[in-house]
């Protein structure tokens, strides 16, 4: 794994299904990896300003991993995200004026400024809902709930898949392993991503696990494991197609290990100072999944780079209008803090030492007399 | 079945029988549930009856349990889940406390999912087979939590659990589980969650408690009378999360005096959120400071010599009460 990263050059080609999409398709590929860039630089540039109010997680240099596997799913899927994921979240609906809002913890954020960055979803009935559900920070944890999500499509015969990101780092943990194994064991129709980008935080892969490759460990839950080139967008694509079918088809799980490489910090405080010397630049340099595919489009489908060039800007312009509409919103009402913790009751009462507070049913009224101990009665009462 | 007395068991399984047959998107997870029926058998006869899409024999992962259920219970479904022993809910802390407590609050996600199991002591099952882990699921908003005594809240209870929209632990006493029968009341018998309930109507003292420790207290309060003339009244909370905090103010203004008696360890237990809510609210109604019995702060021991020091017992209910009449 980590001689593999310290030579960063393309690896997997993309197989037929990928090269088999229509070029419409091919240019969505290409127009939802630029907008998640794009729009992760505006975030860094409101990061800088100080108007995202929390941390910013970066997923430079995996576009193709998040963009390629969600593209592989249909709007009556579901997915459930990382953090690294917002691309994948960009093509299953997500809109760029919610995830800025949902930075920026406005008042009409998806989540009225409960939650944090891309942690939020939509999901429900197919056709009604975009179907992505939030991650939560402890990770590995989606694994198990996707796989409940994906209980609900077998038990009622829909025709519907799940799909699951977890990061190599997430494979350390028990609900990774009970998650996929109960998945495994009921055949439900789950895909579960590793996203191996060489580092959970500061940690590389090495210190991770011992297994030689992460997909080796399908062989142990009894499940197909492919593993693809993350940084190729036809190859993810295809081999996330693949899983799919196969959960389509009533074949259950399949584990799919995607090689990239995260080239930002675990957020953007992160200085890397673990990283080795050069790592980042290489792949940077060498590679790029956009670069890559604009090679692809460029060379080989001979697409003109004026059309590039346009999607481009078209981006450029949405992620404009977007901040505008973002920036424009309000922050949230104090009180709504108190608001659906519980379907019933549906609000909690804000403590009796904040001002305004209910404070009639305290009881605290002094009776007669009270409070002044008389040993020769025994007491008040 | 109205009018045959049942066990505090066959409560549960009546009100699970009666949910599954109501709704279908009622359906069961767990381990050994299935063709085995439970380690208590408490789900004995639900295979045979709603077969396997609906019974699930789950491999042994209690995050994966637990998880799986909030992802169905997500798209609809109304899950009902089993901890093999309540004791191993903590394998599903992280699930229960950061995932589905929070999903309503965080994602305006509905969780509507019931966690069971056997709990509790007296039954000399050691360490891992007889604890009372409810206090760290009250301290968790997004919760509720019930605890029944009785066969008919028992089955009144669980029945209100399937149906409420967020998730509900409900814990089971397993010293109860044959030892205490109820006739079930007719018809579609559900028991609000929030509401505690008069076990002994009394004058003098005041006990707070819920599950096994009720009958303790029941005891102990007979005992009083008989010996002392004290009239003691019982209150059963019933619910732990959401606390009623009309039943338990208002027993306070009658008597003056309480106990609040648990089974579970003492710090951090149950008794002191009580007293603090007591002192907060009428402190000025109290003629003696709240005193508890519980266990003490030990983990629970095998032998039966030691598991009785441990437990709280009548005697040290009686004793209790008698110091707070005589303040």
């Amino acid at each position: 794994m980590a001689a593999r990263r310290r030579s960063p050059g393309p690896g997997g080609t993309a197989t037929h299904l990928g090269e088999a999409l229509p070029l419409e398709r091919k240019l969505a590929l290409y127009r939802w990896m630029r907008l998640t860039r794009t729009l992760e630089e505006r975030l860094v540039a409101l990061y800088r300003q100080t108007k995202v109010v929390g941390g910013l997680f970066r997923s430079l240099g995996q576009e193709a991993d998040a963009v390629g596997s969600c593209f592989a799913l249909e709007s009556r899927d579901v997915m459930s995200p990382l953090i690294r994921n917002m691309g994948a979240m960009l093509v299953k609906g997500a809109t760029p004026v919610e995830i800025l809002k949902q930075y920026m913890a406005k008042a009409d954020s998806p989540t009225r400024g409960r939650e944090l960055n891309i942690h939020f979803g939509d999901i429900g009935p197919a056709g009604t809902t975009r179907g992505f559900l939030g991650q939560i920070s402890p990770l590995g944890d989606m694994v198990p709930v996707m796989a409940g999500v994906a209980m609900s499509f077998k038990a009622r015969g829909e025709d519907r898949v799940g799909l699951v990101y977890v990061g190599d780092g997430a494979t350390s943990t028990g609900a990774f392993h009970e998650g996929i194994n109960f998945a495994a064991v009921q055949r439900l129709p789950l895909v579960v991503i590793i996203e191996n980008n060489g580092y959970a935080y500061s940690t590389p892969t090495s210190k991770q696990t011992a297994a030689a490759q992460f997909v080796d460990k399908a062989i142990g839950y009894g499940v197909p494991g492919e593993q693809a080139d993350g940084n190729d967008v036809l190859a993810v694509y295809d081999v996330t197609k693949r899983a799919v079918d196969r959960a389509r088809a009533g074949e259950g799980v399949t584990l799919i290990e995607l090689m990239t490489y995260r080239r930002k910090g675990h957020a953007e405080h992160d200085n890397q100072s673990y990283v080795p010397a050069g790592e980042i630049e290489r792949w940077a340099a060498e590679n790029d999944p956009i670069d890559r595919y604009v090679r692809v489009l460029t060379e080989r489908e001979k697409v003109p780079v004026a059309t590039l060039a346009e999607i481009d800007a078209g981006v450029a312009a949405e992620v404009d209008e977007a901040t505008e509409i973002a920036e424009r919103s309000g922050t949230p009402a104090p009180l709504d803090a108190l608001e659906g913790v519980y379907a019933d009751p549906p609000r909690e009462r804000p403590l009796w030492f904040r001002e305004g507070a209910d404070v009639s049913g305290l009881g605290q009224e002094r009776p007669e007399g009270w409070g002044t101990w008389d040993a020769g009665k025994g007491g008040a009462r | 079945m109205a009018g045959t007395e049942i066990t505090y068991l066959e409560a549960i399984r009546e009100a699970i029988d009666e949910e599954m047959a109501r709704d279908p998107e009622v359906f069961l997870l767990g381990e050994d549930i299935g063709a085995y029926g439970g380690a208590f058998k408490v789900t004995d006869g639900m295979l045979a009856k709603y077969g396997e899409a609906r019974v699930i024999d789950s491999p042994i992962s209690e995050i994966a349990i637990v998880g799986a259920a909030a992802g169905a219970a997500h798209m609809g479904m109304r899950p009902v889940v089993e901890m093999q022993f309540i004791d191993f809910i903590a394998n599903a802390y992280d699930m229960l406390t950061n995932y589905v407590a929070t999903a309503r609050y965080r994602a305006f996600l509905p969780c509507p999912m019931v966690v069971r199991g056997p709990s509790g002591g007296y039954v000399r099952g050691g360490p891992f087979h007889s604890q009372n882990p409810e206090a760290g699921f009250i301290h968790t908003p997004g919760l509720k939590v019930v605890y029944p005594s009785t066969a008919e809240d028992a089955k009144g209870l669980m029945k209100a659990a399937i149906r409420d929209d967020d998730c509900v632990l409900f814990f089971e006493h397993k010293y109860l589980y044959r030892r205490i029968k109820g006739v079930m009341p007719a018809g579609d018998h559900v028991v609000p969650i929030g509401k505690a309930r008069t076990a002994r109507v009394g004058t003098d003292v005041s006990i707070i408690t819920y599950a096994a420790t009720v009958h303790k207290a029941l005891e102990a309060a007979e005992k009083l009378q008989a010996e002392d003339g004290l009239s003691v009244e019982v209150i059963d909370l019933r619910s732990l999360a959401p606390l009623d905090d009309e039943a338990i103010v208002a027993t306070v203004r009658k008597t003056n005096r309480v106990l609040i008696v648990h089974e579970d360890t003492r710090t951090g237990g149950i008794a002191g959120e009580l007293t603090a809510r007591i002192n907060e609210t009428c402190f000025a109604h109290l003629d003696a400071p709240v005193l508890r019995v519980t266990a003490h702060d030990i983990p629970l021991p095998y032998a039966p010599a030691l598991e009785d020091f441990v437990l709280p017992q009548v005697d040290d209910i009686v004793l209790a009460v008698r110091r707070l009449a005589a303040w």
